[in-house]
């Protein structure tokens, strides 16, 4: 009988791993290059002058001569500051109507009983299933016959409503046991003192997950405040983007529109930087059940 | 308990509210909109009922050249951007060190703002009268000439527009198929190891089938998602998108809503319902495609 | 504060559509719960104890039938207006509040007017917390607390109200068997010490037997027999009862009388005056003695020593039990040998029922 080499067979076998580890590794690390680059590249033309942007035919990669003359200008030439203002109003706003709507539709859902619950249940699942394009035509007529255009209460009507999150939050409110309602019953708890105090403080988790998933949605819309505003007064920060893209610093000052999109770049990226765990987390949730 | 009848109604009053004149009250109106003939937005009035918007629209060749447009994205985004994150999640997969670094970095791009980073992109791709933009000069760099991706060729300026796309979308994918691999109970995987089975047999005979569901539910969603592109491509061209001939059928709907071509709610209804349709028939093969797979 | 219950009847409709017919978690109950006492709901699960005390406590309503706390009729009342403390088997705290909040959370509930102020709050949680041995535990979380404290802090949360009547649904069947023990000793303190009338529910027929005053054993809705425990087991009131009482269980014969004589197969047993007919025979483990002359004839199966007392398992050709099982003193189970053993049987740990009905003869 022929002696096994196992010294051999260990060697191959420990030369192999290491081999696909590093090729691994170099794979991703370059994809997180790929992702990084734009970001690295818009705060690194943000510090670029802009003559000596305009004078690199090849762009250099790094800079020694960093200036904050494009952020001045950023805040100064076009009414940043303002469409930052309007973004967080908005986005705060919206997400604190959602939150009231939502918390007490899903707790009716979850732990009120009435006649019609699962039908209006049903419907309000299959809602899910509509395009906001299909709605989008007649939201926009019906805000322009309110006289609503170029309003705050414009932007934010339609987007207070997510059956999305009123299902999260149902399924999650559901998970409380039940001998915790009764228990507060015996105790003289009323319905809305149980939900204030007992309910939300649980859910707590779940609630801040989709308080955050929906300023960077506001953070991020761009359609309808595009349909709802022309008044730059009201601009939120997709819209005023567009507009330094299109016609800006009356100049095309690449520098300076990178120095835009850093400043409103920077809000979600900190939001993240702190939240990322939640966020992916709730993400994936929601991504797998919905 | 009793009183709980009205208190349940009570609760959902604002829900209700809200997705009635939102949701509900726009979705019928879109119909009867699609079916106003000669709808004037100033005055609300109509001349009759029937098709012609639909026709108007299937005949109009910037609709046409949008629906085009938005189905070379799909074919093209979809397949690959699934492909690349499974590759990716697989990756991470496999390693322990940096994987949540990685994984924090791979899904940033989900957070920020499409319109933000897609200018970073244009000024990457865009040749200017200074510089030909930093990827042309890579180009040059392997021997080839310039390309204008921004206003030059048609398949430049997809080509571009589907990078970005996939740049937007893997995210979200990455996201996913990471956790569904995650969640693959490791003892199948030590049983394949000790009964010798090769990587390659592993993936396709163990991987594959228990993440089937979520790679299956990952290509409908990005199917529907992908038809209804459009805040990525104003990112790279601008709103003037039929001038570009970059249009989708979204951005369609909006331009005939609103803007310099806007106002035509009716015509605006009809291209939406159309891509309703399409976006249902697509997602129904699929279910049907894959149910019989699974 | 007595409890009386009239003919407290609850009917589930079906949701099952397949079995239309309706379920009766509660059958016309009728029975009266001394004040001050200690009761134990005994039954197998699903047979309507928990419905039973979600009656009593106004969680549920009944279909029929009237539930008094006292003369007070409290059949309609919430839950909240009873005055009742109800302590859950998963302890039900909230898990967000430290257990000194879990405790005052009652007390906040308590509208405007009558509200206690804060300070007398914060000293009446603390009697109550002293008087369940947990003030130094106050600042925690209930996730910082094992199984039985967390009990603890439930039954002080029940008791801070000072009910008329405390509720306990199965309250230690999510602990350990060491920490089961104590605790139901525990229980029994705490109600002597309040006098607080408490009804607890159990599906374990030693954790009922052990502390309680008295005893209600119910089956498929139904009661069966309600008394002191000692009585029950003595006297059980039909061939339920004394299956489901005593551990181990008793042993179950096919006998028959003839010429007021019992007898299990063809031996005769002892004297019964009774009319001639066939009956089940059930005997008490303890109530085998070992007799060499004895009349009934056992296959030994084998001899368990379990220290103070020798458990026997015999197989006899009219036993209809599974646990075929004598207990005997150790010092007599010594004797025992060969495949055979012998018995006499005590009188008083032997009971007689009806083969149709299943009620005992007296």
């Amino acid at each position: 009988m022929e002696n096994i080499n196992y010294e051999k067979i260990e060697k191959t076998a420990r030369l192999k791993n290491i081999l696909q580890k590093t090729i691994t590794y170099l794979l991703l690390g370059i994809w997180a290059i790929i992702v990084l680059f734009p970001f690295y590249w818009m705060v690194l033309t943000s510090l670029k002058g802009y003559s000596t942007y305009n004078s690199e035919y090849i762009p250099k990669f790094f800079t020694l001569s960093p200036t904050i003359e494009n952020y001045i200008f950023a805040f100064t030439e076009v009414p940043l500051a303002s469409y930052f203002a309007n973004t967080l109003i908005f986005a705060l706003v919206t997400t604190a109507l959602m939150l009231v709507v939502i918390i007490l539709a899903a707790f009716a859902f979850s732990r009120l009983e009435f006649k019609g619950r699962s039908l209006v249940f049903t419907i309000f699942l299959s809602l899910m299933m509509i395009p906001s394009e299909l709605v989008v035509i007649t939201n926009y007529v019906t805000i322009t016959d309110w006289g609503l255009r170029n309003s705050f209460l414009g932007l934010i009507l339609p987007s207070v409503t997510s059956v999305f999150y009123i299902y999260l939050l149902k399924e999650n409110f559901e998970q409380i046991p039940d001998e915790l309602y009764k228990a507060a019953k015996v105790d003289g708890c009323s319905d809305f003192k149980y939900l204030l105090k007992v309910m939300i403080p649980i859910c707590q988790p779940t609630i801040v997950t989709i308080t955050i998933l929906k300023v960077i949605e506001c953070w991020n819309s761009y359609v309808w405040p595009r349909l709802i505003t022309d008044d730059p007064n009201y601009y939120l920060v997709s819209n005023g983007i567009q507009t330094i893209r299109e016609s800006g610093f009356g100049r095309e000052n690449i520098p300076a529109m990178m120095a835009a999109v850093v400043v409103i770049s920077i809000p979600l990226i900190v939001l993240y930087l702190i939240f990322h765990k939640k966020i992916m987390a709730g993400v994936s949730r929601g991504g797998t059940k919905g | 308990m009793k009183r709980n009848g009205l208190k349940g109604w009570l609760y959902l009053l604002p829900a209700i509210i809200f997705l009635g004149l939102f949701m509900v009250y726009p979705l019928i109106d879109v119909v009867i909109y699609s079916l106003e003939e000669g709808y004037n937005f100033a005055s609300s009035s109509y001349y009759g009922i029937g098709s012609y918007n639909f026709s108007y629209v299937l005949h109009d060749p910037y609709f046409m050249q949008a629906v085009k447009n938005t189905f070379v994205l799909v074919i093209i985004t979809v397949p690959i951007s699934t492909l690349l994150a499974l590759l990716v999640s697989l990756g991470l997969n496999s390693i322990r060190k940096l994987k949540e670094l990685f994984e924090t970095i791979y899904f940033l791009p989900y957070v920020t703002n499409t319109l933000a980073v897609g200018l970073v992109f244009m000024i990457l791709f865009k040749k200017t009268a200074y510089s030909d933009g930093l990827i042309n000069l890579l180009i040059n760099f392997l021997g080839f000439s310039s390309i204008d991706f921004i206003e030059g060729p048609y398949w430049a300026k997809m080509l571009v527009m589907s990078i970005y796309t996939i740049w937007v979308v893997l995210p979200f994918k990455i996201l996913i198929l990471t956790s569904a691999l995650a969640s693959v109970d490791q003892q199948y995987y030590r049983a394949a190891k000790i009964d010798g089975a090769s990587k390659f047999k592993i993936f396709t005979h163990i991987t594959l089938p228990m993440i089937a569901p979520m790679l299956f539910y990952l290509i409908i969603t990005g199917f529907i998602g992908a038809f209804k592109a459009y805040s990525d491509v104003v990112a790279i061209f601008g709103t003037n998108l039929n001038a570009a001939g970059m249009n989708t059928i979204v951005g369609y709907v909006y331009d005939m809503l609103y803007g310099a071509s806007g106002g035509y709610p009716s015509y605006a209804s009809a291209a939406a319902l159309v891509l309703f349709a399409i976006v249902l028939t697509i997602t129904c093969i699929n279910l049907l495609l894959t149910s019989r797979k699974a | 504060m007595k409890i009386i219950l009239k003919n407290l009847t609850k009917i589930y409709p079906s949701r099952d559509k397949n079995k239309p017919d309706d379920v009766i978690a509660v059958n016309g109950f009728d029975f009266e719960i001394p004040d001050g006492k200690l009761i134990g709901l005994l039954g197998p699960s699903g047979c309507g104890k928990s419905t039973t005390l979600n009656l009593i406590s106004g969680l549920e309503l009944p279909t029929k039938g009237q539930v008094f706390f006292g003369d007070d009729d409290v059949t309609n009342l919430p839950p909240e207006n009873r005055g009742v403390g109800l302590v859950f088997q998963n302890y039900a705290l909230y898990p967000h509040m430290t257990v000194r909040q879990n405790i005052m959370f009652p007390l906040t509930n308590v509208k405007k007017k009558e509200r206690l102020s804060r300070k007398e709050m914060e000293e009446k949680v603390l009697e109550v917390a002293k008087l369940v041995q947990i003030e130094k535990l106050l600042d925690r979380k209930p996730s910082e607390m094992s199984g039985g404290q967390q009990q603890r802090v439930a039954i002080a949360r029940a008791l801070v109200k000072m009910p008329r009547v405390l509720l306990l649904d199965e309250p230690l069947s999510n602990l350990d068997a060491r920490l089961r023990l104590q605790t139901r000793e525990e229980i029994k303190r705490i109600q002597k010490k309040t006098g607080i009338t408490t009804v607890f529910v159990t599906h374990d027929q030693e954790e009922a037997m052990s502390i309680s005053d008295m005893i209600v054993v119910m089956k498929d809705g139904v009661l069966q027999q309600i008394g002191r425990p000692q009585d029950v087991y003595d006297a059980p009131a039909n061939l339920f009862v004394a299956k489901f009482l005593g551990n181990p269980p008793i042993s179950l014969f096919k006998g028959e009388i003839k010429n007021n004589l019992l007898y299990i197969g063809d031996s005769a047993i002892m004297e019964k005056k009774l009319s001639d007919r066939e009956v089940y025979v059930g005997i008490r483990p303890e109530g085998f003695e070992y007799d060499e002359n004895g009349p009934l004839v056992f296959d030994l199966e084998r001899v368990e020593v379990m220290g103070r007392d020798t458990s026997v398992v015999y197989d006899h050709a009219c036993s209809i039990s599974d646990n075929k099982r004598a207990i005997i003193p150790s010092e007599t189970g010594k004797l025992i040998c060969g495949d055979k053993v012998r018995f006499s049987i005590k009188e008083s740990k032997c009971h007689l029922f009806d083969i149709e009905s299943e009620e005992l003869i007296k």
